[in-house]
Protein backbone atom coordinates (compact mmCIF):
# COMPACT_ATOMS: atom_id res chain seq x y z
CA UNK A 1 0.00 0.00 0.00
CA UNK A 2 1.44 3.35 -0.92
CA UNK A 3 1.88 6.15 1.63
CA UNK A 4 -0.87 8.27 0.06
CA UNK A 5 -3.38 5.45 -0.11
CA UNK A 6 -2.90 4.55 3.51
CA UNK A 7 -5.87 5.61 5.56
CA UNK A 8 -4.86 7.70 8.57
CA UNK A 9 -6.97 7.70 11.71
CA UNK A 10 -6.65 11.47 11.94
CA UNK A 11 -6.36 14.64 9.88
CA UNK A 12 -3.69 17.15 10.81
CA UNK A 13 -3.28 20.53 9.21
CA UNK A 14 0.27 21.57 8.36
CA UNK A 15 0.51 25.06 9.84
CA UNK A 16 3.75 25.95 8.08
CA UNK A 17 2.83 27.87 4.93
CA UNK A 18 5.93 26.93 2.91
CA UNK A 19 8.65 28.94 1.21
CA UNK A 20 6.31 31.20 -0.75
CA UNK A 21 5.16 33.01 2.38
CA UNK A 22 7.70 34.90 4.47
CA UNK A 23 7.48 33.84 8.10
CA UNK A 24 8.00 36.41 10.83
CA UNK A 25 8.95 35.59 14.39
CA UNK A 26 7.30 37.46 17.27
CA UNK A 27 10.60 39.38 17.63
CA UNK A 28 10.93 40.09 13.93
CA UNK A 29 10.98 43.84 14.49
CA UNK A 30 13.41 43.88 17.41
CA UNK A 31 16.81 42.68 16.26
CA UNK A 32 17.78 45.40 13.75
CA UNK A 33 16.50 48.13 15.99
CA UNK A 34 18.26 46.90 19.15
CA UNK A 35 21.47 45.89 17.39
CA UNK A 36 22.09 49.58 16.64
CA UNK A 37 22.06 50.35 20.37
CA UNK A 38 23.79 47.27 21.75
CA UNK A 39 26.99 46.32 20.00
CA UNK A 40 28.38 42.84 19.85
CA UNK A 41 31.69 42.32 21.64
CA UNK A 42 32.85 41.73 25.19
CA UNK A 43 29.52 41.18 26.80
CA UNK A 44 28.33 39.96 30.16
CA UNK A 45 25.16 38.77 28.51
CA UNK A 46 24.44 37.68 24.96
CA UNK A 47 20.82 37.67 24.00
CA UNK A 48 19.38 35.82 21.02
CA UNK A 49 16.26 34.30 19.62
CA UNK A 50 15.92 30.81 18.18
CA UNK A 51 13.25 31.41 15.59
CA UNK A 52 10.65 29.05 14.15
CA UNK A 53 11.33 26.01 16.30
CA UNK A 54 8.62 23.38 16.39
CA UNK A 55 6.82 23.41 19.75
CA UNK A 56 4.45 20.56 20.56
CA UNK A 57 2.35 20.30 23.67
CA UNK A 58 1.97 16.62 24.51
CA UNK A 59 -0.43 15.25 27.10
CA UNK A 60 -1.20 11.76 28.31
CA UNK A 61 -1.07 9.42 31.26
CA UNK A 62 2.52 8.65 32.32
CA UNK A 63 1.34 5.48 34.11
CA UNK A 64 0.15 4.10 30.77
CA UNK A 65 2.96 1.94 29.47
CA UNK A 66 1.61 2.05 25.89
CA UNK A 67 1.57 5.85 25.94
CA UNK A 68 5.14 6.13 27.19
CA UNK A 69 6.56 3.54 24.82
CA UNK A 70 4.64 5.07 21.91
CA UNK A 71 6.22 8.44 22.64
CA UNK A 72 9.66 6.88 22.91
CA UNK A 73 9.26 5.19 19.52
CA UNK A 74 7.92 8.35 17.88
CA UNK A 75 10.46 10.78 19.33
CA UNK A 76 13.47 8.54 19.92
CA UNK A 77 13.71 9.85 23.47
CA UNK A 78 11.97 8.84 26.68
CA UNK A 79 9.51 11.18 28.36
CA UNK A 80 11.03 12.61 31.54
CA UNK A 81 8.83 11.66 34.50
CA UNK A 82 10.89 13.46 37.16
CA UNK A 83 9.27 16.84 37.82
CA UNK A 84 10.92 19.93 36.30
CA UNK A 85 13.47 18.06 34.19
CA UNK A 86 14.36 18.20 30.51
CA UNK A 87 15.60 15.32 28.33
CA UNK A 88 17.61 16.30 25.29
CA UNK A 89 19.26 14.92 22.20
CA UNK A 90 21.13 17.00 19.62
CA UNK A 91 17.91 17.73 17.78
CA UNK A 92 15.02 17.63 20.21
CA UNK A 93 14.16 18.25 23.82
CA UNK A 94 11.28 17.10 25.99
CA UNK A 95 10.42 19.08 29.09
CA UNK A 96 8.26 17.95 32.02
CA UNK A 97 5.54 20.57 32.44
CA UNK A 98 3.14 18.78 34.75
CA UNK A 99 2.53 15.12 35.71
CA UNK A 100 0.61 14.60 32.46
CA UNK A 101 2.04 17.28 30.16
CA UNK A 102 5.29 17.72 28.26
CA UNK A 103 6.70 20.34 25.92
CA UNK A 104 8.50 18.87 22.93
CA UNK A 105 10.84 21.09 20.91
CA UNK A 106 11.84 19.86 17.47
CA UNK A 107 13.87 21.56 14.72
CA UNK A 108 11.87 24.14 12.78
CA UNK A 109 9.94 22.55 9.92
CA UNK A 110 9.79 19.14 11.61
CA UNK A 111 6.82 19.86 13.83
CA UNK A 112 4.24 18.54 11.38
CA UNK A 113 6.03 15.23 10.84
CA UNK A 114 6.75 14.94 14.57
CA UNK A 115 3.06 15.38 15.30
CA UNK A 116 2.11 12.80 12.67
CA UNK A 117 4.68 10.37 14.10
CA UNK A 118 3.27 10.80 17.60
CA UNK A 119 -0.30 10.27 16.41
CA UNK A 120 0.69 7.15 14.49
CA UNK A 121 2.31 5.66 17.58
CA UNK A 122 -0.31 6.70 20.14
CA UNK A 123 -3.81 5.49 20.78
CA UNK A 124 -6.54 6.15 23.31
CA UNK A 125 -6.57 9.13 25.62
CA UNK A 126 -3.81 11.57 24.67
CA UNK A 127 -3.36 14.98 23.10
CA UNK A 128 -0.80 16.55 20.79
CA UNK A 129 -1.10 20.22 19.94
CA UNK A 130 1.22 22.16 17.67
CA UNK A 131 1.81 25.41 19.57
CA UNK A 132 4.79 26.56 17.47
CA UNK A 133 3.10 29.78 16.41
CA UNK A 134 2.18 30.66 19.98
CA UNK A 135 5.58 30.97 21.57
CA UNK A 136 9.23 31.59 20.88
CA UNK A 137 12.57 30.76 22.46
CA UNK A 138 14.98 33.42 23.74
CA UNK A 139 18.53 32.46 24.69
CA UNK A 140 20.77 34.13 27.28
CA UNK A 141 24.45 33.31 27.47
CA UNK A 142 27.35 34.70 29.42
CA UNK A 143 28.71 35.13 32.95
CA UNK A 144 25.94 37.55 33.93
CA UNK A 145 23.01 35.74 32.33
CA UNK A 146 21.87 34.46 35.71
CA UNK A 147 22.09 37.95 37.24
CA UNK A 148 19.69 39.26 34.61
CA UNK A 149 17.23 36.46 35.35
CA UNK A 150 17.58 36.97 39.11
CA UNK A 151 16.44 40.56 38.70
CA UNK A 152 13.41 39.43 36.76
CA UNK A 153 11.94 36.43 38.56
CA UNK A 154 11.34 35.52 42.21
CA UNK A 155 12.31 31.90 41.58
CA UNK A 156 15.56 30.60 43.15
CA UNK A 157 18.04 30.35 40.27
CA UNK A 158 21.08 29.37 42.33
CA UNK A 159 22.90 26.36 40.81
CA UNK A 160 22.15 24.35 43.95
CA UNK A 161 18.45 24.69 43.18
CA UNK A 162 18.68 24.99 39.41
CA UNK A 163 20.94 22.37 37.83
CA UNK A 164 21.48 22.12 34.08
CA UNK A 165 18.46 20.67 32.28
CA UNK A 166 15.98 21.85 34.84
CA UNK A 167 13.04 23.88 33.55
CA UNK A 168 10.31 25.76 35.40
CA UNK A 169 7.28 27.75 34.36
CA UNK A 170 7.13 30.78 36.59
CA UNK A 171 6.36 34.44 36.79
CA UNK A 172 8.85 36.60 34.95
CA UNK A 173 8.89 40.40 35.06
CA UNK A 174 5.18 41.24 34.85
CA UNK A 175 4.49 38.30 32.56
CA UNK A 176 5.22 34.58 32.72
CA UNK A 177 7.94 32.48 31.13
CA UNK A 178 9.33 29.00 30.95
CA UNK A 179 12.91 29.27 32.29
CA UNK A 180 15.27 26.46 31.26
CA UNK A 181 18.93 25.99 32.04
CA UNK A 182 20.69 24.65 28.96
CA UNK A 183 24.29 24.79 30.20
CA UNK A 184 26.61 26.23 32.82
CA UNK A 185 26.08 29.83 31.62
CA UNK A 186 23.33 29.17 29.11
CA UNK A 187 19.68 29.76 29.72
CA UNK A 188 16.56 29.52 27.58
CA UNK A 189 13.33 31.39 28.00
CA UNK A 190 10.22 30.17 26.26
CA UNK A 191 7.69 32.97 26.17
CA UNK A 192 4.29 33.48 24.65
CA UNK A 193 4.43 35.43 21.44
CA UNK A 194 2.28 38.22 22.83
CA UNK A 195 4.74 38.66 25.72
CA UNK A 196 7.84 38.31 23.55
CA UNK A 197 8.25 41.98 22.71
CA UNK A 198 7.77 43.05 26.33
CA UNK A 199 10.15 40.41 27.73
CA UNK A 200 12.79 41.11 25.09
CA UNK A 201 12.62 44.81 25.93
CA UNK A 202 12.83 43.99 29.64
CA UNK A 203 15.87 41.78 29.08
CA UNK A 204 17.69 44.39 26.99
CA UNK A 205 17.07 46.94 29.72
CA UNK A 206 18.04 44.59 32.56
CA UNK A 207 21.21 43.38 30.80
CA UNK A 208 22.60 46.78 29.81
CA UNK A 209 24.52 47.23 33.07
CA UNK A 210 26.47 43.99 32.46
CA UNK A 211 27.26 44.75 28.81
CA UNK A 212 24.79 43.37 26.33
CA UNK A 213 25.46 41.81 22.96
CA UNK A 214 22.84 40.57 20.54
CA UNK A 215 23.24 37.42 18.57
CA UNK A 216 21.95 37.65 15.04
CA UNK A 217 18.99 35.32 14.56
CA UNK B 1 3.41 36.44 50.87
CA UNK B 2 2.69 32.73 51.27
CA UNK B 3 5.24 30.13 50.33
CA UNK B 4 3.25 27.17 49.05
CA UNK B 5 4.42 23.64 48.38
CA UNK B 6 3.02 22.27 45.13
CA UNK B 7 2.55 18.49 45.45
CA UNK B 8 2.81 18.07 41.67
CA UNK B 9 6.02 20.06 41.11
CA UNK B 10 7.42 18.85 44.43
CA UNK B 11 8.77 22.20 45.60
CA UNK B 12 7.84 25.47 47.25
CA UNK B 13 6.82 28.40 45.08
CA UNK B 14 5.79 31.99 45.66
CA UNK B 15 2.12 32.77 46.17
CA UNK B 16 2.18 34.80 42.92
CA UNK B 17 2.16 31.54 40.96
CA UNK B 18 -1.04 30.31 42.58
CA UNK B 19 -4.71 31.14 42.57
CA UNK B 20 -6.99 30.57 45.50
CA UNK B 21 -9.97 28.47 44.43
CA UNK B 22 -12.25 28.40 47.44
CA UNK B 23 -13.35 25.84 49.97
CA UNK B 24 -12.40 22.21 49.37
CA UNK B 25 -14.49 19.05 49.80
CA UNK B 26 -17.77 20.60 48.68
CA UNK B 27 -19.97 17.85 47.43
CA UNK B 28 -22.41 18.51 44.63
CA UNK B 29 -25.85 17.11 45.46
CA UNK B 30 -25.85 13.78 43.60
CA UNK B 31 -29.29 14.36 42.08
CA UNK B 32 -29.75 18.12 41.47
CA UNK B 33 -33.35 17.74 40.30
CA UNK B 34 -34.30 16.08 43.57
CA UNK B 35 -32.38 18.52 45.77
CA UNK B 36 -34.42 21.01 47.77
CA UNK B 37 -33.86 24.71 47.13
CA UNK B 38 -32.14 24.95 50.49
CA UNK B 39 -29.70 22.13 49.75
CA UNK B 40 -28.93 23.49 46.32
CA UNK B 41 -28.61 27.06 47.63
CA UNK B 42 -26.21 25.89 50.35
CA UNK B 43 -24.13 24.06 47.77
CA UNK B 44 -23.97 27.03 45.42
CA UNK B 45 -23.64 30.00 47.74
CA UNK B 46 -22.88 29.16 51.36
CA UNK B 47 -19.34 28.61 52.61
CA UNK B 48 -18.13 27.79 56.08
CA UNK B 49 -15.70 30.72 56.60
CA UNK B 50 -14.18 29.36 59.83
CA UNK B 51 -11.88 31.13 62.25
CA UNK B 52 -9.20 28.48 62.48
CA UNK B 53 -8.43 25.55 60.23
CA UNK B 54 -9.69 25.81 56.69
CA UNK B 55 -9.45 23.20 53.95
CA UNK B 56 -9.21 24.99 50.64
CA UNK B 57 -8.30 24.47 47.01
CA UNK B 58 -5.41 26.16 45.25
CA UNK B 59 -4.44 26.17 41.60
CA UNK B 60 -0.84 26.26 40.42
CA UNK B 61 -0.50 28.21 37.18
CA UNK B 62 2.86 26.60 36.49
CA UNK B 63 1.75 22.96 36.26
CA UNK B 64 -1.94 23.91 35.79
CA UNK B 65 -3.14 21.57 38.50
CA UNK B 66 -5.39 21.85 41.53
CA UNK B 67 -4.54 20.64 45.04
CA UNK B 68 -5.81 21.07 48.59
CA UNK B 69 -4.29 23.07 51.42
CA UNK B 70 -5.10 23.12 55.13
CA UNK B 71 -4.47 26.65 56.32
CA UNK B 72 -5.07 28.45 59.59
CA UNK B 73 -7.12 31.53 58.83
CA UNK B 74 -5.73 33.50 61.79
CA UNK B 75 -2.02 32.75 61.57
CA UNK B 76 -2.11 31.93 57.82
CA UNK B 77 0.13 28.97 58.57
CA UNK B 78 -0.17 26.17 56.05
CA UNK B 79 -0.36 22.91 58.00
CA UNK B 80 -0.48 20.47 55.12
CA UNK B 81 -0.83 20.16 51.38
CA UNK B 82 -2.56 17.18 49.81
CA UNK B 83 -3.85 16.13 46.43
CA UNK B 84 -7.39 16.32 45.13
CA UNK B 85 -9.22 13.15 46.13
CA UNK B 86 -7.27 12.73 49.36
CA UNK B 87 -8.56 13.52 52.83
CA UNK B 88 -6.81 15.96 55.20
CA UNK B 89 -4.74 14.53 58.04
CA UNK B 90 -4.86 17.73 60.07
CA UNK B 91 -8.42 18.65 61.04
CA UNK B 92 -10.04 20.71 63.81
CA UNK B 93 -11.21 17.43 65.36
CA UNK B 94 -7.80 15.86 65.79
CA UNK B 95 -6.22 18.71 67.70
CA UNK B 96 -5.01 20.80 64.80
CA UNK B 97 -6.46 24.01 66.22
CA UNK B 98 -4.21 26.99 66.73
CA UNK B 99 -0.61 26.07 66.04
Amino acid sequence: MSETAQQERFTVFNQRPGATVEAQSPLHHRYERDAATHGAGDAGVTLGEVRFLGHLSLRGNPDDEAFRSGCTRALGLELPTTPLTISRTEAISIQWISPDEWLVLVPGGNEHTAELDLRRHLDGHYSVVNVSGGQTLITLRGPHARDVLMKSAPYDLHPRNFPVDKGVLTVFAKASANIRRAGEDEWELIVRRTFADYIWGWLCDAATEYGLALQAP
Amino acid sequence: MLHIHCPHCGEHREEEEFHYKGEAHLQRPPDPDAASDETWGDYLFFRSNPRGLHHEMWYHTSCRKYFNVTRHTVSYEILEVYRIGEQPRVTADNGGSHP
